[in-house]
């Protein structure tokens, strides 16, 4: 059973939380980057030259104890998205500010949760951290692009609750 | 000669079925319609947490939704699988339990639900005599149930052996044994060498270090006879393997599975369903929103049998194809299921079918064409 404090809120979360949660809500770091996007819905977008649009519409996560932007941490610029419109497919590379960053996986999901809405659905979206960014790189990045496990990590109401705070809060 | 020349053959959509409102990620046909004058059915389960049967009828022949199955699970279904009676619909959920339901005079009714794993239930299988039920879960575990009278089911035994999440758990067509594949890369083969003990134990653990995959394993099939599977993965391929497994039904003990072909280059993401026809072909549905079908090439080989795509249908869905059967009796009937909440009815052809508008023959010698070419389809039988 884990116990997590979160702005003062208290989460007790069943032992079926595991893995994609488990890594991250293990640690004292667990508020390191969470935040809230405070952007406006987008036109969905699918050229490269929307990339400045798409690092907007996610640069304002915060911490919620920190005033730091995503932008600021410089965990995704404009150069860690690419896209291929022809084929239809996003690559996202982000950069953890720290190598053991326990928050990449909620990052990663985050990020996917929210950008579901900027692209049309049959647009391919992977997501992954940069290389040498992480110390778990290869299991962060199986686990980011494993859709079931994502799903799962979704219907976890935890989880749901924890994404939910980053994609939609906007007090502070 | 060379059966199954490239480019003879394509899939022709018959119908897309709607209703879903989240992704499909398994279907399967009930193996006691679509013959006897009982009309195919074919079920679907879904992250919208429902079940879905679905029937052809009508005057129009058309697919149509005749229930959903609904208010037991509480989170995706992500698998689902019909007894070989044909009675017993199995359902396994992101919910950590799962459900059977029966078929009451066209009524579902949950009539068990089956709980001991710590998390999301993964799949679902039924043995070929339909007296046993193994499940795998997110909890790395694979559970043997057996069923007894009043629908009640017994847990037999936990097996332990994954390191990591199990996708998919499959029964032999024909013996007792137990294949599972999993987000640890590997295949893992479960068997208990004296039928009425409960001594299951690991036989063979199919890695990269046996030239197993490199990543995920999604899902496994095996040909009718029983001695070849196919496998396929994230790693981007599908993996063919071969077991001798007569000596096995003889009793001859444990026939270890070896690698025979990797078929890599043709998807290019996450490979998530393979399905083995009683006619021996492959089909794969894929990330890349495509189907494939393979068969055994008729190329002679040194190095043994090789396999070869008889066709890709690109776009096949708007999104990820997570689900692709054969139906198990009109051999030409595939299913396939999508992230894009639809589930399509296809059905292999011959090419030459297509174009009755453009041929001056009378209707008669093109249904005769039809006939000659699926008779074709049905005599290449691949050894």
């Amino acid at each position: 059973m884990y116990v997590v404090s979160i702005r003062s809120k208290t989460m007790v979360l069943d032992t079926a939380v595991e893995d994609l949660t488990e890594e991250i809500l293990d640690q004292p770091r667990y508020g390191f980057l969470l935040g809230w996007w405070v952007s406006p819905d987008p036109i969905p977008c699918t050229k490269p030259a929307c990339i400045p649009e798409l690092v907007n519409y996610v640069r304002d996560i915060r911490d919620p104890e920190h005033p730091y932007s995503l932008e600021q941490l410089s965990v995704l610029s404009e150069e860690s998205v690419t896209v291929d419109e022809k084929l239809g497919r996003i690559l996202i590379t982000f950069t953890p500010t720290i190598q053991h960053c326990s928050m990449a996986t909620v990052i990663g999901l985050c990020l996917r949760v929210k950008l579901k809405e900027f692209f049309p659905p049959h647009f391919k979206l992977d997501i992954r951290v940069a290389p040498g960014s992480h110390a778990n790189e290869e299991s962060v990045n199986k686990q980011l692009n494993d859709k079931e496990r994502v799903a799962a990590a979704l219907e976890n109401p935890n989880l749901r609750q924890l994404v939910d705070e980053c994609l939609y809060s906007n007090e502070l | 000669m060379e059966f199954f020349d490239d480019g003879d053959y394509e899939l022709r959509e018959i119908q897309k079925l709607e209703g879903h409102t989240d992704r499909v990620w398994c279907l399967s046909w009930n193996p006691k319609t679509g013959i006897n004058g009982v009309p195919p059915i074919i079920a679907s389960c879904s992250g919208d947490k429902t079940i879905r049967i679905w029937e052809q009828s009508g005057p129009s022949q058309s697919w149509r939704c005749k229930a959903v199955l609904e208010e037991t699970h509480a989170r995706t279904v992500r698998s689902c699988a019909w007894s070989l009676c044909g009675k017993f619909l199995a359902t396994g959920s992101f919910d950590a339990t799962t459900a059977i339901w029966e078929n009451v005079g066209g009524d579902y009714e949950c009539v068990s639900t089956l709980e001991g794993h710590e998390n999301e239930v993964k799949s679902v299988s039924w043995n070929e005599c339909g007296n046993m039920l193994a499940t795998c879960s997110r909890d790395k575990s694979v559970w043997i149930w057996e069923v007894l009278p009043g629908n009640e089911f017994e847990c037999v035994t936990v097996l332990q052996g994954h390191t990591q999440d199990v996708k998919m758990v499959q029964w032999h067509p024909r013996m007792d044994i137990v294949f599972s594949c999993s987000y640890d890369n590997t295949i893992k083969v479960w068997w208990s060498e004296d039928a009425e003990s409960e001594n299951w134990e690991c036989c063979q653990t199919i890695g990269e270090s046996n030239n197993g995959h490199s990543s995920t394993v999604w899902a496994l099939s095996f040909n009718v006879e029983g001695d070849k599977m196919v496998s396929c993965s994230d790693d981007l391929t599908l993996k063919i393997w071969e077991a001798n497994t007569l000596r096995m039904e003889s009793g001859d003990g444990y026939a270890p599975w070896s690698h025979i072909c990797t078929l890599s280059g043709y998807h290019d993401r996450t490979i998530f369903s393979v399905h083995w026809s009683r006619e021996g072909i492959i089909a794969s549905g894929a990330a890349d929103d495509a189907i494939r079908l393979f068969v055994e090439s008729k190329d002679d080989s040194i190095d043994g049998p090789s396999y070869k795509m008889l066709l890709k249908k690109e776009k096949a869905h708007d999104m990820d194809v997570n689900s692709v059967q054969w139906n198990p009796v009109d051999h030409h009937l595939l299913a396939s299921g999508s992230d894009d909440g639809t589930i399509k009815i296809w059905e292999l052809a011959s090419t030459s079918t297509e174009m009755p508008e453009a041929s001056t023959e009378s209707t008669e010698s093109t249904a005769s064409t039809e006939k000659k070419a699926l008779q074709k389809l049905g005599m290449t039988t691949l050894i």
